[in-house]
């Protein structure tokens, strides 16, 4: 009851997060990487110490590659951005890397043709709304029986709000992790993104479940509960497993993020900061939300 | 009673017998080993795009297709362990429709080598010249000899060879290539040859014209000879090539990638640690907070994993990276329906109702819930597969195969298991281990209270 009673003051806090993820994605904005841009990437590694970046710039300079940026990884490792390359730039490229006496070790290289980048974002706004309205109509198909005091489409509105919650808030934590570590937008950051789209809505669904239980229960036994009341007790009831279900999610995802493959640590960040943001809107945002929306439509009514 | 421990039993059996087959084929020389991606085995991916702006829009899918089988053949000759070429077209809702062919070979490193000994096939096409009048800016008309192409390219090749001129006007000694076509290629070059007499078929390899020989009569049986000023190297470097495949439409590289073997073997190691250390904190976590129950669910874990695994290995699905961080993230979620049918349960108790009522209830009250997310999870995963790029899809797979068996241990493993042990009442030793969180009394507790 405390959340539903106290709902303005969390939508307030909800509402802070969400303008300070929305600031940092305006202001710092999403680096977007080369599997968006078209570019090419080339890791080496050194066997000894690695040679000075000003020494490899030289090196690099006569090949007149456009704009080239190198850093240093790991503990030996350069990494190398740039235009994308032909097989025969590649090639002088790495032998740039490997001024006399510090051979490089080609770790991986990849190059990305600037068509194939701009059809990836455009596949990923597509799939982001594809999969946001698929949910909705499933939703509000779901909850078909219990059309009151709310129809079924508030149900599947309020996930969609929801949805755009969940996935605003982790973009702007990535936008402002990517601003201080020089992180990039990559794919595997979007896919982290569709992840949490169908994660999160889970919790939603645990607690909207038991507000339809409950409905249900009251329409045959006809007890009018007070509507917010019922749903104060669905989130009460329901709390304990949001957060135990959110949090064995969140315990392989750390695992994952610390002793996992360097290549899937910002993927497992983004679904951890999703995943907390999934959970707590489900319990102080979307529940409570049922309880304004159904009085504006009792109201309508009228 | 006895049906559940039946059950039980061979549930467990099954979740044995799947085990022991994943460990059994641990070795990387079974035939069930585990198929990796070119980003934990090394390798490099090429991406071609091919240019279809010359070939007639019902003739794309067939033009690829071959396309596919001859750099397949070219890649095979390269001598590349288990490659694969695919194509693909860009989705419907790309700006341009393109068409696409990609290249995995796995243990090769050297870009460019790969780039090279693909990017030697040619393009060979016959076009006819034709005149047309061209408006020129001064408003008077001037004659142009444009080409045209005749749908005859080198797909429908079967074989060259180099032969040397034997008549005075074939020019007595001179190489020239024999082009033999294969009986589609022939008719569609008799067709041409019977309808153009007099007019000029141009050869063109690599988009230039190389022999404009003029059509002085059909021309039956599928053979015709190009005798361009080849020299005796040139003629034999030709046939060779064009043996290789001659490529029905040209390509251009797009992007390309590659990794090596060090960078690849980390990531496995990376992501094995990752995976047995998410698993163990998820097992203690459901120990330390369920207790009995949590006991079984780990147990049921255990068998999804195998079957997860399994699945992965017979089907096969090609592990990547970022496959293995699906399933690993599918191991934390595959507990959260045994989360919610436990939570249920214990509600139930603490209604007083007996542990074997509690379950029977819990497991049919929290099915609702549990399938709704399911569903949600598998929309997403379908949306993603169809996002296409082979790093997308790995994770969609492991990620929709995860969830599917994630439903399929909690609401039959878990169940059975849990009915096969439990006893009708809920006292003593019983209410403990049924019993979760940081009190062993909370259910007597708060029987009251409901």
């Amino acid at each position: 009851m405390f959340i539903v009673n106290h709902r303005k003051f969390f939508f307030t806090i909800t509402g802070l997060v969400l303008a300070v993820a929305i600031g940092a994605i305006t202001f710092y904005r999403l680096p977007l990487g080369i599997d968006f841009t078209g570019g090419s990437l080339v890791e080496v590694s050194y066997a000894s110490a690695r040679p000075d970046l000003s020494t490899l710039n030289a090196r690099l300079a006569p090949l007149s590659l456009g704009e080239v940026s190198l850093r240093n990884a790991g503990a030996n490792d350069i990494a190398l951005r740039s235009r994308a390359l032909t097989p025969a730039e590649h090639t002088a490229v790495l032998d740039a890397l490997s001024p006399e006496g510090a051979q490089a070790t080609e770790l991986s290289f990849t190059s990305v043709g600037p068509s194939v980048g701009s059809e990836l974002a455009r596949k990923a706004l597509v799939a982001l709304g594809v999969v946001i309205i698929t949910i909705m109509l499933y939703i509000a198909w779901a909850f078909r029986k219990v059309s009151r005091p709310v129809s079924s489409w508030v149900y599947g509105s309020i996930v969609v709000a929801i949805l755009f919650h969940d996935v605003i808030v982790p973009t702007g934590f990535y936008a402002i992790w990517a601003h201080f570590t020089g992180a990039q937008v990559d794919t595997l950051f979007l896919v982290a993104l569709l992840t949490i789209l169908g994660y999160s809505v889970n919790d939603t669904i645990v607690i909207f479940d038991r507000v339809r239980e409950h409905l249900a229960r009251d329409q045959k036994v006809s007890t009018h509960e007070e509507f917010s009341a019922l749903v104060g007790r669905s989130i009460s009831e329901t709390m304990g497993r949001s957060i135990n279900t959110s949090l064995t999610v969140i315990l392989v995802l750390v695992a994952l993020a610390f002793f996992g493959s360097p290549v899937t640590f910002s993927f497992a960040l983004v679904l951890i900061a999703g995943v907390i943001a999934g959970t707590y809107s489900s319990i102080l945002l979307a529940a409570p939300l049922l309880v304004p929306v159904s009085r504006y439509f009792t109201e309508k009514r009228k | 009673m006895t049906r559940y421990r039946i059950a039980a039993v061979v549930v467990l059996l099954i979740s044995i017998a799947l085990g022991w087959f994943v460990w059994s084929t641990r070795n990387p020389a079974s035939p069930y080993a585990f198929k990796l991606g070119l980003d934990l085995a090394g390798g490099t991916e090429l991406v071609y795009q091919a240019d279809m702006s010359q070939t007639a829009p019902a003739e794309r899918a067939d033009a690829l297709a071959a396309l596919r089988g001859i750099i397949e053949r070219r890649v095979n000759l390269f001598g590349v362990a288990e490659p694969l070429v695919q194509t693909e077209q860009s989705s419907a809702v790309a700006a341009n429709q393109e068409y696409r062919l990609i290249v995995d070979l796995p243990g090769v490193t050297d870009v460019k080598a790969a780039v090279d000994a693909l990017g030697k096939t040619p393009v060979l096409d016959f076009r006819l010249a034709t005149t047309t009048r061209v408006a020129s800016p001064t408003g008077s008309t001037t004659e142009q000899v444009v080409f045209l192409p005749t749908g005859l390219t080198g797909r429908y090749l079967s074989k060259a060879s180099v032969q040397f001129g034997s008549s005075q006007s074939n020019a007595l000694g001179q190489p020239m290539v024999l082009l033999t076509f294969n009986a589609e290629g022939a008719k569609l070059f008799e067709q041409i040859t019977s309808q153009n007499v007099g007019q000029t078929l141009a050869i063109f390899l690599d988009g230039q014209p190389i022999s404009t020989p003029t059509i002085k009569e059909a021309i039956p049986g599928g053979t015709a000879t190009i005798s361009g000023n080849f020299t005796v190297a040139q003629a034999k470097d030709l046939v060779q090539n064009l043996n290789f495949g001659a490529l029905p439409v040209p390509i251009t590289l797009q992007s390309s990638s590659a990794v090596g073997p060090t960078l690849g073997a980390a990531a496995i190691q990376d992501g094995l640690r990752a995976g047995v250390i998410g698993f163990i904190l998820v097992v203690l976590f459901m120990l330390l907070w369920y207790r009995l129950p949590g006991l079984i669910a780990s147990i049921a874990l255990s068998g999804y994993l195998a079957l997860v695994l399994s699945v992965i290995k017979i089907i096969p699905i090609t592990l990547t990276s970022s496959g293995i961080a699906g399933l690993i993230l599918s191991v934390g979620m595959a507990v959260d329906a045994n989360v919610l049918i436990f939570e249920r349960i214990k509600e139930e108790l603490r209604a007083g109702k007996g542990a074997r009522e509690a379950t029977h209830i819990g497991f049919s009250r929290a099915w609702p819930a549990i399938r709704d997310g399911h569903v949600t999870m598998l929309i997403s995963s379908i949306v993603l597969f169809w996002m296409g790029t082979s790093i997308v899809q790995g994770f969609a797979l492991t990620f929709a195969l995860g969830v599917i068996a994630s439903l399929i241990s909690a609401v039959s493993a878990s169940r059975v298991l849990l009915l096969a042990i439990l006893p009708e009442g809920n006292k003593g030793l019983w209410r403990f281990l049924t019993s979760s969180g940081l009190s062993g009394r909370m259910p007597l507790a708060d029987t009251g209270k409901k």
